[in-house]
């Protein structure tokens, strides 16, 4: 059917054409609607207590922020002003125009703290769909049993519910240098003597966020995957495709937006990461979460302003790229 | 009945391969927090690593003694109300925001987007942006007012989208039976709407409850004077780590879990009765 054709068909009323998620009784033509009021509460009525909730402590804050990005720094506080100063010191540090300089044309650190925090979060969000996938592709295809497949699932889904500081904090014990980790390796003859590079570092704060965050993902792609229609396996099967091909043809396609949302929720978790860092990477590394908390400690709020408004840049790009690659509309 | 044919032995094996990997990502979720709890009942000389030197519930006596950090049941206490708050605020404005979405209405998809970016914006940010608000305004943050503000935001899409789901599987024929028996608004969303919801209404006040309680990123500026459970943590976090600190953690997973169990238990219950 054309879309001309589809919407000849709603016009004429032969499909009612519905709400977002159905169940309203259609109102076909304006005519009408004249003599029949809409069942049910009024929609302003509905809405209007979130939205207002939604306006004083979502929208305010967020343009708070980029307001205050452009004031004055007064020592213990701020006032209003116009000044591109804090948004150069992002950028540059002194002397990057000076070629006799050191710092000539290097960046300043709180760019490559953001850069930083940026590639970190891919690296973790790469190996959190490594992990994901398989269990999210074996809870919906290979468990066949409804009820089994429920509970497994919750059974993997309900650390999220409980606190993410304790459950950075119970990373101590497995990666100390007489931690369980290294006292298995020692036991099984791996190494010799206890390693020190479990704990404090990179490797013990991506074990951390990927485990702290690596559920996030296995929710939308199980879901997705729980969506296909099994008679499109079937009937592949039936024509012969092996396995890797129905997984490449049918499955990974249509899994794809669970995917994208799955990372997206990853992606903009770590980017605004901070209190981890502190936990398992003994605060050796920044996040821009964290400089944005100290120039908030020291009263220094239009360049916390400054660093919040371009962690929140290039969240929006990475959501953007994202959404460009994959179409998740079909999802939502 | 022999239906070991090469491909059902091959299905097996697959299946077998899958499970064991589910276990492992199981050993690995639930690994680190089955070994703080043991280590929270270390022996009194005993560190925050193994070996255990003993066994005593030492650390946890001095949990609920004078502590370190801050006065912990006043903490908890605060926690569990502005838990229990946004549990219900969650809870109503999903409902109600799901009840407008089933029809079409002018800048739904506008309000859709906006409740879904309390799920995308950090809690840093939100934190930094409310707190630097109020402080221009030259009013003092609260864990019962902004705290609570910027708590509901976070939980507000996950309620709003268990609510569509179950909307989107409800028979709006058994409202229109009542309203064509005369039934008004009021009465048929007492007696017909509300019995069939209540599930995921509790589900939905299920994400408020164990988010707020444990939400630390949203709340980290914007408590003011008197901390809540996570930001007494935290806090002992900066301090030299004792077992304390894990049997402190091992109290708060286990209080999650029960109010989880609590949760599913009710959702069963209703979900039986509404059928």
């Amino acid at each position: 059917m054309t879309t001309v054709e589809s919407y000849a068909k709603i016009t004429h009323g032969e499909v009612a054409p519905r709400g977002l998620i159905g169940g309203a009784p259609a109102v076909l033509d304006e005519t009408k609607r004249k003599f029949r009021r809409e069942p049910g509460f009024p929609v302003p009525i509905l809405i209007a207590p979130a939205t207002l909730w939604l306006i004083v402590f979502l929208f305010l804050p967020l343009i708070s922020i980029f307001i205050f990005s452009f004031w004055k720094t007064t020592g213990h506080g701020m006032t209003p002003a116009f000044t591109l100063e804090h948004y150069r010191d992002f950028f540059i540090t002194e002397g990057f125009f000076d070629p006799k300089k050191p710092e000539f044309l290097t960046p300043s650190i709180f760019l490559r703290t953001l850069w930083t925090t940026f590639r970190f979060t891919i690296t973790v969000m790469a190996i959190c769909l490594i992990l994901a996938y398989p269990l999210a592709y074996f809870l919906s295809m290979q468990v066949e049993d409804f009820k089994w497949q429920l509970t497994l699932f919750l059974l993997a889904m309900v650390p999220f519910w409980t606190s993410y500081l304790i459950r950075a904090v119970a990373w101590l014990p497995m990666l100390g240098r007489h931690g369980l980790i290294n006292e298995f390796l020692v036991g099984i003859g791996a190494i010799d003597e206890p390693v020190s590079f479990f704990l404090y570092s990179e490797f013990s704060y991506t074990m951390a966020l990927v485990q702290l965050y690596v559920v996030l993902a296995v929710g939308p792609i199980f879901f997705s995957l729980a969506k296909i229609d099994r008679t499109l396996l079937e009937a592949a099967r039936d024509m012969g495709a092996t396995p890797f091909q129905i997984f490449r043809e049918i499955i990974a396609p249509l899994s794809l937006p669970g995917v994208a949302i799955g990372m997206i929720f990853v992606f903009v978790m770590i980017m605004g990461e901070f209190a981890t860092a502190v936990v398992v990477y003994g605060g050796k590394t920044s996040t821009t979460g964290t400089v944005i908390l100290n120039y908030y400690a020291i009263a220094n709020y239009p360049f916390a302003a400054v660093n919040a408004f371009m962690l929140m840049l290039a969240m929006m790009i990475g959501v953007v790229v994202i959404l460009r690659l994959v179409d998740i509309r079909k999802e939502l | 009945m022999a239906r070991s044919t090469p491909e059902h032995r091959r299905k097996a094996r697959v299946k077998a391969g899958f499970s064991v990997y589910y276990a492992i990502f199981l050993i690995f979720v639930y690994g680190p927090m089955f070994a703080m709890f043991t280590l929270s009942f270390q022996g009194p000389r005993g560190g925050v690593t193994f070996p255990m030197r003993g066994f005593s519930i030492f650390w946890w006596e001095k949990l609920t003694g004078p502590s370190t950090v801050g006065d912990l049941k006043a903490s908890l206490v605060r926690s569990l109300i502005l838990a229990v708050v946004v549990m219900v605020i969650t809870a109503l404005f999903s409902t109600m925001l799901a009840m407008a979405f089933r029809k079409r209405f002018r800048g739904s998809g506008a309000l859709f987007y906006a409740v879904m970016s309390g799920l995308m914006v950090p809690g840093v940010l939100l934190s930094l942006g409310l707190a630097s608000m109020l402080r221009q305004l030259g009013m003092a943050p609260a864990w019962w007012y902004s705290a609570l503000g910027v708590h509901v935001v976070w939980t507000l899409p996950f309620g709003f989208l268990v609510m569509m789901a179950v909307f989107n599987r409800f028979d709006a024929r058994l409202e229109e039976a009542a309203r064509d028996m005369g039934a008004d608004e009021w009465t048929v969303f007492k007696e017909v709407t509300l019995p069939l919801i209540t599930p995921g209404i509790v589900a939905a006040g299920l994400f408020g409850f164990t988010l707020s309680y444990d939400e630390f990123a949203r709340t980290t500026l914007l408590a003011g004077a008197n901390n809540t459970l996570p930001l007494d943590i935290n806090a002992s976090l900066t301090q030299r780590v004792q077992p304390t600190l894990f049997a402190l953690g091992t109290a708060s997973t286990i209080f999650s879990l029960l109010m989880i169990g609590v949760f599913i238990v009710i959702y069963t219950i209703l979900y039986r009765r509404s059928r």
